[in-house]
């Protein structure tokens, strides 16, 4: 699984010194340098990326690295997609090696819908680099003419005859390194022979019979199992410590160095029956409670982490708000929702000298390798951060506290440390995604033509902050709070809270003028792929056909985000005891050229009802810097019984580059509800999560939190 | 354990699932939540899906025991793992092994379960990735394909 580490990471080491040969064998290596990314289709967010680098053996065998990380989106298998087809192999030949910082390419991390965007031009360019010099090689071999070569099925051979050389042999005593430019020519869309059809995952049969090693799974010869102290109130600090009863025990190593203090042992069970002696007295910040919430996050303006906030303005919106024929002003509320990963955090960490080695969740490893290295006063190359297949992330495993914390304890104890945190660890533990209000204000003309648009929104963040309604009057802006609970990033970011609030808003100016929602819609959008996803998601659903009875409803709600387009169409039936049944969703998407089909269709089917969850029923409950429902008992998810009729609709645009799937299409299911259950009853929710108690609220302030 | 006759220091403390995954390296088995509430760990216990976090290691006593490493045997996936590969059931998988084994003891018990059946006896696993949707088809599948016991699960 691991591969042989190198002297110095690659990404820290010159091109030239890098001993690709020595650890992967002899052959073909093709390595595209990092670069900045100018992809301005992905929506205005461009990190930058590291380039990537493939290495082809004498044995056939493809390797190719990314700095990407595989948490269940599928990535591994899209990107292996990518390779096979611009080297013409099969699928089943290429190894993708991924998130491991000693071997990969520096990557920013797995977020933002960027894999599709940034990493798969790269592996496609230094692939198509391999096959362009195997031809090359095979030409000079063969003295035959070049343009009379082609690429197939692994071997190099001449138009029209079926015997080639296979590209195994083509390298046989190689050692050659081709540095190529993202100019190489590629495959076009077009004329894709293996990506965009149906294909299997190769590595599927290890998780149906378990063997599959996840980052938990990772075992080490001579192991200890770690436990860490965490402060019991959010912001609270250690005063003061009694470890004497710890100290006592055997086979037990105690860290203590500075706030950490944490604990190895034989066991998970031992090493927390260690910790549980742990006299420790704290001092504790006032937090709010959820009753303070709303004015704790007007009054509180803060920045944090590395998020952006924003500021538009063109026109005059305070003019053509007083000048509309209709206004519309309301806010709209989110909760702090938790991204429950079903594997909790997780790293295992390992010392050889001063060389150090951890195992861990992550998804940005080369983070990761910053946080640990520079906590420890280390040298970043004297780190290695491999991250293993992970039981999902949802933008809820940034960074690298567990793996430090393993470091730290398996430094102590001379022993590689595991380091698992419990469920309800992780729900206090990791971080929420933030809880928001945002204000909106919309003029518009009695035909439904948007004249005035102001957004502002606290605490969401960013993304998806610019709507993709051109309305010639509009101020934009958004700004960040302090929080009394750990809040972070979340799949899609702002973009499911952002889109909320809009597309419930847009409905509230259908409402008041008594235009159909999607007539509203039609008058206002520009965006032609917008319209194709909104009108391929109104004929699915029979939006012209629909019948009015008592109790159903339909709701209609579009979404424009890192390059992709949704259109989500809800149907909802709200009983007389105000239960509410999801009847169906359609989800109509389109992320430029499809690449994994299946795969794009599961995360579209996935996405849609983990955004049902949010939108229906999830909150996490806090007081005085505790979260207060910190158990999958406490805290519902979606289960099979809130799994409704779920359709999907692609759109194929191989003319387009290809964008992200992973979050884009949860952003328009939020608002669709909503407007589905106003639809069916009357009631406009302007807070997620929408549902009181299981029921819909009978008025707007009961509801939610 | 598997069809192996195993012997284990039993304790009233240590759950199953501790004694899989930290003394007898089944890994197979996840740990998801630690109250029985997510169905991650679900294994066989004389042909019963049991939570392995929620049975003590004491309670164990003459039993046969089957985790998802025991359930293709003869190196052949069984109809439920194979139904799984086939539709793409799973995203990130940690949830398959308990998706795996509690479908495959109800495919035993009820061989052609109607799809509320199937959503019922599996309200009790929790997937966070793929929207239940290929699951319940996943599982609908198998039962076309025939399921059968596994040899070795009692």
């Amino acid at each position: 699984m691991t591969l042989a580490r190198p002297r110095r990471p690659w990404d820290r080491t010159p091109a030239g010194e890098r001993e690709y040969f020595d650890l992967l064998g002899e052959g073909l290596v093709v390595l595209l340098p990092p670069r900045q990314p100018s992809d301005s289709n992905a929506g205005g967010w461009s990190p930058p990326t590291g380039g990537a680098w493939i290495h082809l053996g004498s044995d056939g065998k493809v390797r190719a690295f990314t700095g990407k990380v595989e948490v269940g989106q599928g990535t591994r298998t899209a990107l292996a997609l990518v390779v096979a087809e611009e080297l013409r192999v099969s699928l089943r030949q290429v190894d993708l090696v991924m998130g491991d910082t000693d071997l990969c390419p520096w990557d920013m991390g797995t977020f933002g819908s960027r894999s599709m965007a940034d990493a798969a031009p790269a592996l496609r360019s230094v692939a198509a680099g391999a096959r362009e010099a195997l031809l090359d090689r095979a030409a000079a071999r063969r003295t035959a003419e070049r343009e009379r070569l082609e690429a197939m099925e692994g071997t190099v051979r001449v138009r029209g005859e079926t015997q080639g050389v296979p590209y195994g042999e083509l390298v046989r005593n190689l050692r050659e390194l081709v540095t190529v430019g993202p100019a190489v020519p590629v495959t076009p869309p077009q004329a894709w022979q293996q990506a965009g059809r149906p294909a299997v995952d190769p590595n599927a049969e290890e998780v149906v019979t378990g063997r599959r090693t996840y980052t938990s799974d990772v075992r080490r010869p001579g192991m200890l199992y770690g436990a860490v102290l965490h402060a019991p109130l959010y912001g609270a600090r250690l005063s003061r410590v009694d470890l004497s009863s710890v100290e006592k025990r055997a086979g037990v190593h105690l860290v203590h160095d500075g706030e950490f203090v944490g604990v190895a042992a034989s066991s998970p069970r031992e090493a927390h029956a260690a910790l549980g002696e742990v006299r420790a007295e704290w001092e504790a910040t006032p937090q709010p409670g959820e009753p303070e919430i709303e004015q704790y996050l007007r009054t509180h303006p803060s920045t944090w982490d590395d998020w952006d906030t924003d500021e538009n303005r063109t026109g005059d919106p305070e003019a053509a708000l007083a000048a509309a024929a209709v206004t519309v002003e309301q806010t709209y509320r989110t909760a702090y929702i938790a991204h429950s990963p079903l594997e909790t955090r997780s790293a295992v960490a390992e010392w050889e000298g001063s060389r150090l080695t951890v195992w861990v969740g992550t998804q940005t490893p080369f983070r990761a390798r910053e946080h640990v290295a520079q906590a420890l006063e280390i040298p970043l190359e004297d780190v290695r951060v491999i991250a293993p297949y992970t039981g999902s992330g949802f933008g809820g495993k940034h960074g690298g506290d567990v793996a430090l914390a393993a470091a730290r304890l398996a430094r102590a104890a001379g022993r590689p440390v595991a380091l698992d945190f419990s469920r309800e660890e992780e729900f206090r533990y990791g971080y929420a995604r933030p809880s928001a209000l945002i204000d909106v204000k919309v003029g518009a003309e009695k035909d439904g033509r948007l004249t005035a648009w102001v957004f502002h929104n606290v605490n969401a963040g960013a993304a998806a902050l610019l709507s993709p309604y051109p309305v010639p009057n509009q101020k934009v802006d958004n700004e960040l709070s302090a929080s009394p609970i750990p809040q972070g990033s979340y799949r899609a970011l702002a973009a499911p809270a952002n889109n909320f609030a809009r597309e419930s808003a847009i409905d509230e100016v259908a409402a008041r003028l008594g235009i159909d929602p999607l007539l509203v819609r039609e008058r206002n959008l520009e965006d032609a792929r917008l319209l194709e996803v909104l009108h391929r998601a109104a004929d699915k659903a029979g939006w012209a056909g629909r019948t009015r009875q008592p109790g159903r409803g339909y709701g209609l709600a579009v979404g424009l985000e890192k390059g992709g387009r949704v259109a989500t169409i809800a149907e909802v039936t709200v009983a007389s005891d105000r239960s509410l049944r999801v009847d169906r969703l359609v989800l109509a998407y389109e992320c430029g050229a499809i690449v994994h089909p299946e795969n794009l269709r599961s995360q579209i089917e996935g996405a849609a009802v983990m955004a049902l969850g949010g939108a229906l029923f999830e909150a996490v409950h806090f007081e005085g810097g505790r979260i207060l429902n910190p158990r999958f008992s406490m805290y519902r998810v979606p289960r099979f019984s809130d799994l409704p009729r779920v359709e999907v609709l692609m759109v194929d645009r191989k003319d387009l580059p290809s964008a992200g799937a992973g979050e884009t299409p949860m952003i328009a299911v939020a608002p669709a509800l909503a407007n589905a259950i106003f639809d069916a009853t009357g009631i406009r929710l302007r807070s997620l999560p929408l549902l009181s108690e299981g029921k819909v609220p009978t008025t707007e302030s009961s509801s939610g939190r | 354990m598997n069809g192996q006759p195993t012997r284990v220091t039993r304790s009233p403390e240590r759950s199953l699932l501790e004694l899989l995954r930290f003394e007898l390296n089944l890994v197979g088995t996840k740990y998801g939540c630690g109250e029985g509430e997510c169905g991650a760990c679900t294994v066989l216990i004389d042909g019963n899906p049991m939570r392995s976090c929620q049975v003590h290691t004491s309670e164990l006593d003459g039993v046969h025991v089957v985790t998802v490493e025991g359930l293709a045997t003869g190196g052949s996936l069984n109809p439920v793992q194979r139904a799984f590969v086939e539709l793409g059931a799973f995203q990130c998988g940690f949830c398959t092994p308990g998706m795996v084994v509690r479908a495959t003891a109800l495919l035993r018990r009820n061989p052609h379960p109607s799809e509320s059946e199937v959503r019922e006896e599996l309200e009790g696993n929790v997937c966070r990735c793929c929207g239940y949707a290929r699951i319940l088809s996943a599982v609908l599948r198998a039962s076309e394909f025939g399921a059968r016991t596994p040899p070795g699960d009692g």
